[in-house]
């Protein structure tokens, strides 16, 4: 296997929750609690959830856009969580990120190679013409032309903006991609262009990418391997086959389950989950999921289960599994 | 192998300021507004060339006389030619106007931008302070300074520049807060970008079209102000030719004379609304949302 680029350990971030005039800390939101996971050189790696799971906190905690109440995150070797604000900022030449909404993620006053430009002024790399050149070439690899170079973001469709958004995220030459829900704004006919953009950009410039997104059909066409969140934790981590052919966690098999087929006649066996998602400021108990779990028992209202490898590559974290942890 | 399309768009290559400029251009009742501004804004530069007479030309032979061919608008209580001085007086308006306003906005700015993006302690010390100064009735702030600074034409500017400080700065300071949310924001952090250059090459550029809209209605304001001012005493002295002024001294012939109040009152009148006139038309032209 590979080497890993990424290692993230006991990744977390609570929010306080302040309230009156003096701004009292009355509690916390658990955003993300207590996450790790390590991702290899060249592979996606695909988080999914529910919206409020924390999967965007984690992708923005990993570039420290939002920083981590606890936790290390090493890149390539590097300890990301103890650099200094300067470093971190030059650090964010390797590890760059596609945003979800191509229309707010653009400055609207910018022409489209001022916008790709940016990077390269900001990390001092190369001459004027050299970055005008370079531009071109990004342009061209993602299908536009240099025809486009001095148009306006709100010239553009919402597919062709989030090409210029990947654009903007190659400039550097980063080693890893944090795509948060890149395609989740677009129109399901585009969404197919974006992502099989971003295959074929991974295969021809050797990328590493953290696919965040709640379509479970869309992570599982790009994705190697797949987290699946729920809470602000990690409650199963496996390679995209084992995951989805046979999800171990209930939550995992309720998400499956929640899949529209494309076939009028099919009667699927309804597991639809009952109620909300608890709050994250005031989580249940043991395992977050035991309220709306339909195996829940003792165990999963006192104990909080860890992610453990019950076969090879795949982790889950769940009671029902405990015993299978002991055979391996 | 992916095959990605793109269709070219149609479009000609259009900023977003010129895309403002066309929406103004359709407006006709702004452009009726730009049309009395430039007319007033060229006065108040080549007045002295267009003038019939001098500002402080005395005939008193000729005093209070009604309008006619020779004094097209009447002449007041000294025999001076009041179409002269309406003329040499848009000049001082225009400067008190623009000067004040740009004064309010370069400082109200820099104050909102502060406040906005850095928050935390300094937030809130400039904020409360711009809820102090908007907490008086504007002219009674002016007043309260010119007082302080004595009674002229350039401490008036001054105390107009102050008072409409604290405009700008909330307006920049919302503005700025707003924007500091937008993902370009996020995205331009995550690229690597230095907090200055997020500052001024994308978050101020943003949070201007409401300043512009603002500043041409406050120069409509502050003209306004400048004439109370002028009217009370506390503005230009005599015998500059400010419309304000010209409107007091001109009040105890309100009855035997009233082309002296009632033409400096139309200049000052007609000037404001074609300020007025023009930032709608800005404002629907710059900034659509902010119509609504």
């Amino acid at each position: 296997m590979s080497d890993v680029l990424l290692q993230v350990d006991g990744l977390k971030k609570y929010f306080p929750i302040k309230k009156g005039i003096f701004a009292r800390e009355v509690g916390q939101v658990k955003a993300v609690d207590d996450i790790s996971f390590h991702v290899y050189e060249g592979e996606t790696l695909g988080i999914v959830g529910e919206s409020g799971c924390g999967k965007s906190t984690t992708g923005r905690m990993l570039m420290r856009l939002i920083e981590p109440t606890e936790g290390q995150v090493m890149f390539n070797g590097k300890n990301l969580t103890s650099l200094s604000a300067e470093e971190m900022r030059q650090a964010r030449r390797d590890i760059q990120m596609v945003f979800q909404d191509p229309y707010a993620s653009l400055n609207p006053r910018h022409t489209v190679a001022q916008i790709l430009e940016e990077p390269l002024i900001v990390h001092q790399i190369g001459t004027k013409a050299e970055r005008r050149k370079k531009v071109i070439e990004l342009l061209q690899i993602v299908g536009l032309s240099e025809y486009h170079a001095n148009r306006y973001p709100h010239q553009f469709s919402g597919g062709q903006r989030q090409r210029i958004g990947i654009a903007r995220a190659l400039m550097t030459n980063p080693k890893l991609i944090i795509a948060d829900e890149p395609v989740s704004a677009l129109d399901v006919s585009i969404q197919a262009q974006v992502l099989n953009l971003m295959q074929k950009l991974q295969q021809e410039l050797k990328l590493t990418y953290i696919f965040i997104a709640h379509d479970l059909g869309v992570v599982r066409h790009i994705s190697d391997r797949v987290g699946v969140m729920y809470l602000g934790k990690m409650v199963e981590l496996a390679t995209s086959e084992s995951l989805y052919e046979e999800p171990l966690h209930p939550y995992t098999q309720a998400l499956l389950a929640a899949v529209p087929v494309p076939d009028p006649d099919f009667v699927k066996e309804t597991k639809v989950l009952q109620g909300d998602i608890p709050s994250p400021s005031n989580p249940p108990s043991g395992c977050t999921f035991h309220t709306r779990c339909p195996f829940a028992k003792d165990a999963c209202r006192e104990l909080v289960p860890a992610l453990q490898e019950v076969r090879p590559g795949h982790s889950v974290a769940c009671h029902l599994y405990d015993d299978a942890v002991t055979m391996i | 192998m992916v095959q990605v399309t793109t269709e070219p768009v149609m479009e000609k290559e259009v900023g977003p300021w010129k895309e403002g400029w066309r929406r103004f251009r359709k407006n006709k009742i702004a452009l009726v507004g730009a049309a009395i501004v430039a007319f007033v804004v060229f006065l108040a530069l080549f007045g002295p060339f267009i003038a019939p007479q001098g500002v402080n030309e005395q005939d008193l032979t000729k005093r209070l006389l009604p309008p006619s061919g020779e004094h097209w608008l009447g002449t007041d209580d000294f025999g001076r030619d009041i179409f002269s001085r309406i003329i040499l007086g848009a000049r001082i308006s225009i400067a008190v106007g623009f000067f004040s306003v740009i004064i309010s906005i370069v400082v109200g700015t820099f104050l909102g931008v502060v406040a906005g993006y850095y928050g935390g302690w300094l937030d809130t010390i400039i904020s409360r302070i711009f809820d102090i100064l908007l907490a008086f009735p504007s002219i009674l702030l002016a007043i309260a300074i010119v007082s302080i600074l004595g009674p002229s034409l350039q401490n008036a500017l001054i105390a107009i520049a102050i008072i409409n400080i604290p405009n700008f700065g909330r307006l920049v300071r919302s503005k700025v807060l707003s924007i500091k949310q937008e993902e370009y924001i996020m995205a331009a952090k995550a690229i690597g970008m230095k907090n200055n250059r997020i500052l001024w090459r994308h978050i101020l550029p943003n949070s201007m079209t409401p300043v512009i809209v603002q500043g041409t209605l406050a120069i409509a304001t502050a003209i306004i102000e400048a004439a109370a001012l002028g009217f009370l005493g506390l503005g230009a002295q005599i015998p500059t030719p400010e419309w304000g002024k010209m409107l007091a001294d001109a009040r105890i012939y309100l009855l035997n004379a009233p082309w002296t109040i009632v033409f400096p009152g139309l200049a000052i009148m007609i000037t404001v609304l074609g300020f007025n006139l023009m930032g709608d038309g800005l404002r629907d032209a710059l900034d659509p949302k902010m119509k609504n």
